[in-house]
């Protein structure tokens, strides 16, 4: 390389370094749901004590869908109050939580539910159909459908008050039509 | 690369035949690469391992290993670190594999099941990005690195073969008074 050139070798590393600089403030486990902004993928599910949660059934109201399993600790314990305290102070105003168990098993879910006395509709998922329709690659993972059935937006990690409250208040407000 | 040997001797007869081995090693090694890039798609599905799209519904054709694992291996487990759908004892795993078998059986081309994952879950569930868009430039780099280094090493050793002929002047053109020194020194060192 001609000494005239010299300073141009530091320079090419600039953008690698540029390219790093981005990388590393990103967390690569935030992974963008392409779900988001499409329509919420109808189920039919049935809750531990039997009763069946469709989502057609839930039309006109706020949803959030949770993902969540008694092993994952410490984030579903967690949330788990939180979701619970949610659901009783929204739901006159048309919020519903749904809860799905994945990858668990029926006793220690049922224990779960027991321990934080969760009272909105919990279901397992049997054979894992309704996580992978809903791209779910970990537990804590809530998705918030609005009152039209239009995925809005994809929580992952344990659902804090704050978080909670600022996600559903608006969409409360937004009409079903 | 490392200066091949300090002496003026080695320089010249390592240099020189050295590159173009160098070269051609990196050209079969690229030619291999495009030939057969690792981790491409493999979509070969034997002949008769998936049902035809006509067959009665609720009858679950026989869907071979083989076909489930061709599509699982360009799967990620998305519970996993860097394994396939393939190759991963988890749990969730296995349920896509369970999946990928059941829309195999219900007629489903091996394309269209693994796009049915990436609707769901993006591109990243591919291990291997598709080539085109933005992701070209991640399949373009390697060569463009390789045709890069392969040019900066021509040219070093261009200039080293250059310097051996400004050396090599000085060296004969000594006068007798350095040449009896330099005799005398070496004999000194070889006692």
């Amino acid at each position: 390389m001609s000494r005239r050139l010299r300073w141009l070798a530091p320079l090419a590393a600039l953008p690698l370094l540029g390219l790093l600089a981005y990388a590393f403030r990103t967390d690569p486990r935030a992974i963008p749901s392409p779900l988001v902004g499409r329509p919420a993928a109808v189920f039919t599910l049935t809750t531990f004590e039997g009763a069946p949660v469709r989502l057609s059934a839930l039309q006109g109201r706020v949803v959030l869908l949770n993902f969540w399993a008694s092993w994952c600790m410490p984030a579903c314990y967690d949330e788990a109050p939180v979701l619970e305290s949610g659901w009783r102070a929204y739901r006159e105003r048309g919020l519903v939580v749904v809860g799905v168990a994945i990858q668990d098993s029926a006793e220690a879910a049922q224990e779960f539910i027991r321990r934080f006395g969760l009272s909105f509709p919990n279901a397992p998922d049997p054979a894992g159909r309704l996580s992978i329709d809903y791209g779910v690659y970990g537990v804590p993972e809530t998705f918030v459908i609005d009152r039209r059935g239009i995925i809005r937006g994809k929580h992952v990690g344990a659902v804090s008050e704050a978080a909670l409250r600022e996600t559903v208040e608006p969409l409360l407000a937004e009409s079903a039509g | 690369m490392s200066v091949p040997g300090r002496s003026i001797a080695g320089r010249v007869t390592r240099a020189g035949p050295g590159v173009p081995r160098m070269a051609r090693l990196a050209i079969a090694v690229a030619t291999a690469w495009i030939v057969s890039p690792p981790g491409a798609p493999a979509l070969a599905v034997p002949p008769g391992a998936i049902a035809s799209p006509g067959s009665s519904a609720g009858q679950i054709a026989p869907v071979t290993d083989d076909a489930v694992t061709a599509v699982a291996r360009q799967l990620r487990c998305v519970v996993c670190q860097n394994l396939s759908v393939a190759d991963s004892p988890s749990e969730m795993a296995r349920q896509m594999r369970d999946l990928i078998r059941e829309q195999l059986a219900a007629g489903r081309t091996p394309t269209e099941v693994t796009a049915y994952f990436v609707a769901r879950y993006g591109e990243w569930v591919l291990l291997a990005p598709p080539m085109r868009g933005f992701n070209l430039v991640l399949w373009g780099l390697p060569f463009v690195a390789l045709v890069g280094g392969l040019g900066l090493i021509w040219r070093a050793a261009r200039r080293w073969t250059r310097h051996v002929a400004v050396e090599t002047g000085p060296v004969a053109a000594i006068d007798s008074a350095d040449r009896q020194r330099v005799r005398a020194e070496l004999d000194r060192l070889v006692d």
